[in-house]
């Protein structure tokens, strides 16, 4: 629809392991030495894709390997992936924070990205002061500023404390007072880095109405980075799915969130190999395979290694959708019949009688941990995944589609 | 095709850098910040105390008390006519400046890395800040030693402005320049090493005593061994705090080669801390 924007080509980074100390000078002539003589610098060779989970054989790893990718004027471009993924060296890179180690960077626009909860604030300036010294940060000029300064204080929603210090203020009001000053800079290209965790609902609305209305309504490019599904999915018109610093995929927005949610959910053996407490979770079905249909009891089993012996006070359980919304919580403390302190117990049955969820997959979240302090001591974010079927539910051969609800359930109707 | 472009791209990040690069252009683009910087500093800086500016008169006094005690009442260091009260106070007021700038400076990159790893400007704009409000106290310290000025000038001595006391503004620059130069540089040697922090801190010490700030380079000629006289001789430092005090209170000496050799010196070092700072600034993140 318009031109490319923002080019990012053969893009890589790399960080050195470990600690900071010996070992650095001597690495710091012998790559002068390389560069002295005009060859190669000898630490680039020997790089690792970052994988957090295998043990690194180098002391060098490339957070970043060859990304490349372009935005067009007006898009906004979700980028999600794991933590340590690489996300945020990439959105330090493009807001210059830090320079790449290889690779190039083009972009037709000023970039200006959006600070986490208030870094530039200072705590005893004033709101309006601080508004002034945060839109100078962000590359705006005195006058800029003045001439918008009252739709920053509207669009916060902070007239009241605005000539106050900073220090008095809640934290999701400085998170609102942020993203306002942002929000009214006017760069080309504005970078979002998990803003909306913070503020409540009815701002986060606002938030993301504002980014759509940047990019929909003025013609801005929008670099947004979150875990929250949801969001991505209300705002992103394309998606980049990273994984251990590199692209995994890229394209439609739905296509790949499902790629990460897949990509995350991959092996739930894989998570509970890694338990310290938790050998087996299974469940049973009418179908089997893992396979539920709706209305069906769920029946969970868990099966515990001998390390779990009394020190854990509860057992918890979710179930989330595809998009990684909780549907479900249940847990043994919320049974006031079990006192159980998981003595010896080699297996935890639950049932979830009568599940009635839409048709979909998905995924059961398990946790265990002590009451006092109130503390998840493992918490396995995929220990099952599971299809719920539609066997003709509503007898009658209609079913409801995912979109429609997450619950669904018979319902009598009365016509009086 | 491929060149057609290029000339398009507003900027390019990568990871080719310039060995010499002074970005004047995009920090004079960035002047407002530097000015809410100064502004910030000097709004917040007497928050939450309760002498408040009254430690800026304080400091120099009584340092200025104590030097009167050892070098010139226990160690009979000759101040010429002037008294030398009045003679350490000139030295310590410009010299603060200095360290001031200097210590300020020196640790920006450690300081800030909260802000610089979330968002770009040029990072320059920091330390310039701090020698820009530090100038502030300068001033108000200058204003403590005038007012002694006129005390000891109404009470009869025997004190004279030198005509060349417009190049005060000029001696107070070079002493900006040398202090943000050398804080500049450290501050880029310390994102590695964090050893220099150390340094700085007492090395600061050690220099006042080879910049002839407690006694005139005069003395210093007669008295020190000969292989240190160079060093307080050459030091720019020295030939800053001498003129100064021969501006103000027409003592000790000053000509016109020191003078440039200082100016040059002070410029190189300023423009060679730019350049060294602009040089960290894009990898610091990684290292700090």
């Amino acid at each position: 629809m318009s031109e490319t924007i923002l080019k990012v080509e053969n893009i890589s980074k790399q960080y050195r392991l470990g600690l900071v100390g010996t070992g650095t000078i001597s690495h710091d002539l012998n790559r002068w030495w390389y560069k002295v003589r005009g060859k190669e610098d000898p630490y680039l060779r020997i790089g690792e894709t970052n994988d957090r989970g295998t043990k690194a054989n180098s002391d060098y790893v490339w957070a970043l390997k060859d990304i490349n990718f372009e935005v067009k004027q007006g898009e906004v471009l979700g980028i999600i992936g794991k933590n340590g993924a690489g996300k945020s060296t990439l959105l330090k890179i493009l807001s210059r924070v830090t320079l790449p180690t290889t690779g190039e960077i083009k972009t037709k626009g000023r970039i200006a990205s959006l600070l986490e909860v208030g870094t530039g604030f200072h705590r005893e300036m004033t709101g309006r002061e601080n508004i002034y010294l945060n839109g100078a940060i962000l590359g705006m000029t005195k006058k800029e500023i003045t001439s918008k300064i009252d739709e920053i204080i509207d669009f916060s929603g902070c007239e009241r404390y605005i000539d106050t210090p900073v220090k008095r203020y809640s934290s999701g009001m400085t998170v609102r007072l942020a993203f306002a000053v942002a929000a009214f800079l006017e760069p080309e290209i504005l970078v979002v880095d998990e803003v909306l965790a913070v503020g409540d609902a009815e701002f986060q609305k606002k938030a993301i109405g504002k980014m759509q209305d940047i990019s929909r309504g003025q013609g801005r490019t929008v670099l947004f980075v979150s875990h929250n599904m949801v969001a991505v999915k209300n705002l992103c018109t394309r998606v980049i799915v990273l994984k251990d610093g590199e692209v995994l995929g890229m394209g439609e927005t739905e296509n790949m969130i499902k790629l990460y949610l897949n990509d995350l959910s991959m092996k739930p053996q894989d998570q509970l190999a890694k338990s310290k407490f938790l050998s087996f979770v299974s469940m049973q079905s009418i179908l089997g395979n893992n396979t539920l249909k709706i209305g069906e009891d769920f029946h969970l089993s868990i099966t515990f290694k001998e390390t779990v012996h009394g020190q854990f006070d509860y057992f918890y359980v979710a179930i989330e959708d595809d998009m990684s919304r909780r549907v479900l919580s249940v847990g043994t403390h919320l049974d006031n019949n079990f006192h159980d302190k998981f003595h010896f117990s080699k297996k935890l049955n639950c049932v979830i009688p009568k599940l009635c969820l839409v048709k979909g997959i998905y995924r059961v979240l398990v946790a265990i941990g002590t009451s006092a302090p109130f503390e998840n001591k493992e918490v396995i974010e995929n220990a099952l995944s599971f299809e719920v079927v539609d066997d003709n539910f509503f007898e009658n051969g209609v079913s409801l589609e995912k979109g429609q609800g997450v619950l669904i359930t018979k319902v009598k109707w009365n016509l009086c | 095709m491929k060149k057609e472009i290029k000339g398009d791209w507003l900027y390019t990040i990568s990871s080719k850098r310039s060995v010499f690069s002074l970005n004047f252009k995009e920090i004079w683009s960035y002047r407002d910040l530097l000015f809410l910087f100064v502004k910030r500093d000097i709004i917040t800086v007497y928050k939450q105390t309760i002498l408040g500016p009254l430690w800026y008169v304080i400091q120099p006094l009584f340092t200025s008390v104590i030097f009167t005690l050892v070098f010139n009442n226990l160690g009979q260091i000759k101040t010429g006519t002037v008294n030398p009260f009045l003679f350490n106070l000139a030295g310590i007021t410009l010299w603060n400046y200095f360290k001031e700038c200097l210590t300020g400076t020196s640790n920006t990159f450690t300081k800030n890395q909260n802000i610089f790893g979330k968002v770009y400007f040029p990072r320059a704009i920091m330390p310039m800040s701090v020698t820009f409000s530090n100038l502030l106290k300068f001033v108000i310290q200058l204003c403590i030693f005038f007012g002694f000025y006129t005390y000891f000038f109404i009470s009869g001595d025997n004190l004279s402005l030198s005509p060349m006391v417009l190049l005060l503004p000029v001696y107070v620059i070079m002493m900006a320049l040398l202090g943000l130069g050398f804080g500049m540089i450290l501050s880029a040697m310390t994102t590695k090493y964090r050893d220099l922090t150390v340094l700085v801190g007492f090395g600061v010490q050690l220099l006042m005593y080879v910049s002839a700030v407690p006694y005139p380079v005069s003395e210093a000629r007669l008295k020190f061994p000969d292989w240190v006289v160079p060093f307080v001789e050459f030091n720019p430092l020295t030939q800053l705090i001498e003129g100064f005090r021969y501006i103000l209170l027409n003592t000790g000496e000053i000509n016109l080669k020191s003078f440039i050799y200082t100016f040059l010196l002070s410029l190189f070092t300023f423009l060679l801390g730019l350049v060294v700072f602009n040089r960290t600034e894009k990898q610091f993140i990684d290292t700090v």
